[in-house]
């Protein structure tokens, strides 16, 4: 283990130490109500210190490809670095959520934050992961840390059933992922990505033929965490009982990991059956849009609606993956950088989303959406933001989800798959109505109880991020743009 | 006074909106005044393009171009010409009337009524403005929301219905006019409304452009609206506020036959010309809305969903122009006369534009001061009212005059050269148009002035209807609001040529460039 090693893994040891230490406090001062004020305060500072270690990382990266660590196991690369930047920024957004609304639900938040971390932590290893068994292990690790999170307020029936269920259906997914995965050693003698790609490219290789139905079980474990149909269902059961801020944090971090994970598979060890996954993809992300939009439609309650949601953005962003062209320098609207700028978006754009109900939850202890009556007069902040969150998640122009469409629906056109284009565009006024409903109660129906909504200021900070981004995204996308091409292009093997 | 006054046209009323976040709830009185004054800026700005583009109204004045997304090769591209220097006039024109009607008849919310309302201004501006494509979409979207929720929370009874209804109907075209917008692009590598337009994206591929040419169409024909695309409209007018209605009616629906002027016509003149004369699906639909539009308003009993309607039927005389003037490509080149006639059709059809803004913008002024009085726009409610309010009475007289095509006011130029264009080209659409004439003639006459004003004035019948509404004549302002309205019909009535010389030149520069291809 070099010193260069333990650089490129300085975000992942700064995240590990912090959640250390947030252990630690509980252990020794966990009882005194007044250490859980500062806990989230430790845990952004960590957070922080992972931003810049990734900075870091990022402007100190040898114009060459950088060279793979760990015996092979990680690749810390401009794309995971992209990804891990967004993992952590979630997190801390989540964390801002989280302070007040912990604090009054729960005696004992310690172990959350710690929890928290660690979960961020394994995102930030499964972006760089590069070998099957590095993908698997850490993935678990975020699974397991997921299920526990979903799960933490456990006197209460729905938070435990939602962990419950998550863990049940995510154990199920990803021993199918595991077997998968041994298929692939079995044809590839190796787990390693790159190595799995020379091994399939061979004339020698008689499995050929079990390299799809390996594929498949591979996507289930992927499609999982994403939450594409049909590997979604978790999400809407898990989404409601989760604390919301975890809801936030599973409506991104999850995905993050997933498309991460799907991305380098697919692109280091399978180029070469492009032809094969493709069509997979393709039609994944058909269904993903139409079932994920249409049962958005009849939810009543918001973390439901969500739910379904995410589970259509996931579909927008796997047309990205479908456009993905091999060799193709990635010039304007490559699917590749699709991917990284819709995630930029969702994230904004949903975060802040999950910002606004928490504020909601705690004011008025609901998340239905008839709650949601009157907004405009009770809080005009989190109205004006919530309006600026739906317009970004229905992709109309001036905010970050429509640069994300516009991307990915160009990519579309450009490689010529219309019927990704045309079943996104279709599937976006769908998600509008939906969008639109909610807006229709928060400006348009009057409320039944007037009093104002208080907004704390860790929620003021976390919506003013997320909105600004959100505008800033939409109206002067250069930046991000440059940023996610560049990105993109070295995933392709071309140097940063 | 450089050349980025396109720029300052466009954001002025943005910069202003932003202001009023800053000034305190309860000072209504500095918001709404604020407002106005910001507006006179946009106003005055677009009277000093009118002036400057007068000398050459066929070429693209003022462009502007910055880079904005580079990486997806999305440029920052304005410019005027003939054509969008009147539009900005119509815009700049009607919003400050607006703004100023509101100030009297708007109680609640000012501060977000006035924040939208001037938001609503940019993405109008900036549409009539942009020659990029991107762009052009970005503004087209951006006056989606506004609208919305000017319509949810100050609109009528039916509101909520209406607004989201607009939003559904406007998106499904914008979403279409995205994907033909990507398509485009990647047949010509650039946003440029004017390089794409002289590269004529996909002419050596008849059903690709035709499918480009459908979804352009899809997106503009539910803004203009066309039959079968117009439902949205007559919710959408009748529930909106007074001035939403106004703009709504004045400038919201120039946005698609703007569209279809300024992008489907140079894009694809090939395409344009078969649907518009081989297989002339175009006028069939232009001449339906114009027909069916009027007969409609032969049947409504309510007065401001008989204006909506009519204004189905006014935008029908702008797609049956257009037609005319793309289907003028397929017969025989070079031919002097039918080159005329090509001119005139566009001519008339953007001047009806221009025409139909002032005096349905007047008309939903009208009939929002009626409302304002009477609460209700059963026109069964009305009779005599002549008698009563005469000031009134007179104004709206002149307005229907003008709306039914009067010589000596607006609405007759603009007919006349529709119909004129359309005669030599598409002889059997224009004569069956011309049924919808007689119609609106019909229906202004019968049901505003018969029903409204005329016959006897009868307490008890008003007392019953309104509850007892006391009835006074105009007040100051809106006087004031309605004589820059008529004082424009009757100007462009007696002297066409201060709009038309404007348009001649652009729309003669614009068939010269699609005939030559």
């Amino acid at each position: 283990m070099t010193a260069r090693t333990l650089i490129s893994l300085l975000p992942q040891l700064i995240l590990l130490l912090t959640a250390l230490i947030l252990l630690g406090i509980n252990l020794i001062r966990g009882d005194d109500k007044r250490t859980h004020g500062w806990l989230p305060g430790v845990a952004l500072v960590g957070l922080a210190g992972a931003v810049v270690a990734i900075v870091y990382l990022w402007t100190t990266t040898p114009p060459a490809p950088p060279h793979p660590i760990l015996g092979k196991m990680l690749l810390v690369d401009p794309f995971a670095l992209f990804l891990q930047l967004i993992a952590v920024a979630a997190t801390a957004l989540v964390i801002m959520l989280s302070a007040g609304y912990m604090r009054s639900r729960t005696a004992d938040p310690g172990e959350f934050y710690a929890l928290l971390l660690i979960a961020c932590l394994a995102i930030t290893l499964v972006t760089a992961a590069t070998d099957l068994l590095m993908i698997y292990v850490s993935l678990e690790m975020l699974s397991i840390t997921s299920y526990i999170l979903t799960g933490y307020f456990y006197e209460d029936i729905k938070s435990t059933e939602a962990g419950v269920k998550y863990f049940l259906f995510g154990a199920t997914m990803s021993a199918a992922m595991l077997y998968g995965m041994s298929l692939f050693y079995g044809i590839a003698r190796t787990t390693n990505l790159v190595a799995i790609a020379q091994g399939l490219s061979g004339p020698e290789t008689s499995l050929r033929g079990l390299v799809t139905p390996a594929l498949i079980f591979l996507l289930a474990g992927f499609g999982f965490k994403i939450a594409a149909v049909p590997f979604h269902q978790w999400a809407p059961d898990a989404y409601e009982g989760a604390p919301t801020p975890i809801t936030a944090f599973l409506s991104i971090g999850p995905k993050v990991a997933g498309f991460a994970v799907l991305l380098r598979t697919l692109l280091i060890a399978l180029p070469h059956f492009y032809a094969d996954w493709v069509i997979l993809l393709s039609s994944i992300s058909i269904i993903t849009m139409i079932v994920g939009n249409l049962l958005a439609i009849f939810q009543r309650d918001v973390k439901r609606m969500m739910a379904y949601s995410s589970i259509a953005h996931a579909g927008y962003m796997l047309i990205g993956v479908a456009c993905w062209t091999q060799g193709n320098p990635p010039g304007p609207f490559d699917g590749l950088s699709g991917v990284l700028i819709y995630l930029l978006a969702y994230l904004f754009g949903n975060v802040g989303t999950f910002v606004v109900i928490v504020a909601l939850e705690e004011a008025t202890g609901s998340c239905q959406i008839e709650d949601y009556a009157g907004l405009v007069s009770r809080s005009p902040l989190l109205a004006a933001a919530m309006l600026i969150f739906m317009l970004s998640l229905a992709g109309i122009p001036g905010t970050g989800g429509f640069m994300g469409k516009l991307y990915v629906f160009g990519a579309a056109i450009n490689v010529r798959a219309y019927a990704l284009a045309v079943a996104g565009i279709i599937t976006s006024v769908i998600a509008a109505f939906y969008y639109l409903n909610l807006l229709r109660y928060a400006f348009f129906q009057p409320p039944e109880d007037m009093s104002p909504i208080p907004v704390s200021a860790g929620i003021k900070v976390a919506l003013t991020i997320t909105g600004l981004l959100t505008l800033v995204l939409g109206l002067y996308a250069q930046p991000f743009l440059q940023l996610a091409q560049r990105t993109a292009h070295c995933l392709n093997g071309a140097p940063f | 006074m450089g050349t980025n006054v396109l720029s300052i046209i466009t954001f002025a009323p943005l910069l202003g909106a932003l202001i009023i976040l800053f000034i305190p709830r309860e000072k209504e009185d500095w918001i709404r005044w604020w407002s106005i004054a910001i507006s006179l800026v946009p106003l005055g700005l677009a009277f000093f393009v009118y002036g400057q583009v007068r000398s050459a109204p066929g070429q693209m004045w003022f462009q502007e171009a910055y880079e904005w997304v580079p990486a997806i090769s999305v440029y920052y591209r304005l410019g005027v010409d003939g054509i969008s220097a009147v539009m900005l006039l119509l815009t700049a024109l009607l919003s400050t009337l607006s703004y100023f009607y509101s100030a009297f008849t708007i109680k609640e919310r000012v501060k977000e009524y006035y924040f939208l309302f001037l938001l609503l201004e940019t993405g109008m501006f900036g549409v009539f403005v942009s020659l990029d494509l991107i762009l052009f979409y970005v503004f087209w979207e951006i006056g989606l929301v506004p609208m919305y929720l000017l319509i949810g929370v100050w609109g009528g009874e039916r509101r909520i219905y209406a607004a989201i209804k607009f939003f559904l109907y406007t998106l499904v075209g914008s979403v279409a006019l995205l994907l033909a917008i990507l398509g485009v692009y990647f047949q010509t590598g650039t946003f440029s409304i004017l390089e794409a337009a002289a590269a004529h994206p996909f002419a050596d591929n008849f059903s690709l452009a035709a499918l480009a040419f459908w979804g352009f169409f899809l997106g503009f024909a539910i803004k203009v609206p066309c039959f079968p695309f117009h439902t949205w409209l007559p919710d959408a007018h009748t529930e909106a506020p007074t001035a939403g209605s106004v703009i709504l009616a004045g400038v919201l629906l120039k946005l698609g036959a703007y569209g279809f002027i300024r992008i489907v016509l140079p894009f694809f003149p090939q395409v344009f010309r078969f649907y518009a004369y081989n297989l002339p699906l175009i006028p069939i639909l232009a001449v339906i809305s114009m027909v069916y539009g009027a007969l409609v308003c032969m049947a409504q009993w309510d007065l401001k969903r008989l204006i909506a309607y009519s204004s189905v039927s006014h935008m029908g005389y702008v797609m049956l122009g257009i037609s005319a003037a793309a289907a003028s490509l397929a017969l025989e080149r070079g031919h002097a006369a039918l080159s005329t006639s090509a001119v005139m059709a566009l001519n008339g059809a953007t001047l009806q534009m221009f025409t139909h803004g002032i005096i349905t913008g007047g008309l939903f002024f009208l009939v929002g001061i009626i409302y304002e009085r009477a609460h209700t726009r059963d026109l069964r409610a009305f009779g005599g009212l002549a008698s009563k309010v005469p000031y009134y009475y007179g104004i709206t007289l002149v307005t229907g005059f003008a709306s039914l095509g009067l010589p000596g006011l607006a609405g007759f130029w603009s007919e006349f050269f529709v119909f004129r264009g359309s005669f030599h080209i598409i002889p059997v659409f224009a004569a069956i148009g011309i049924v919808a004439v007689v119609l609106t003639a019909a229906y202004i006459l019968w049901k505003v002035v018969q029903q409204m004003f005329l016959g006897e004035f009868q307490q008890s019948k008003w007392d019953a209807a309104t509850h007892h509404a006391p009835l006074s004549d105009m007040t100051w302002w809106e006087k004031v609001t309605m004589w820059p309205l008529v004082i424009v019909m009757v100007l462009v009535g007696v002297f066409p040529s201060v709009i038309v010389a404007l348009l001649n030149g652009a729309t003669s520069a614009l068939l010269l460039a699609v005939s030559s291809c």
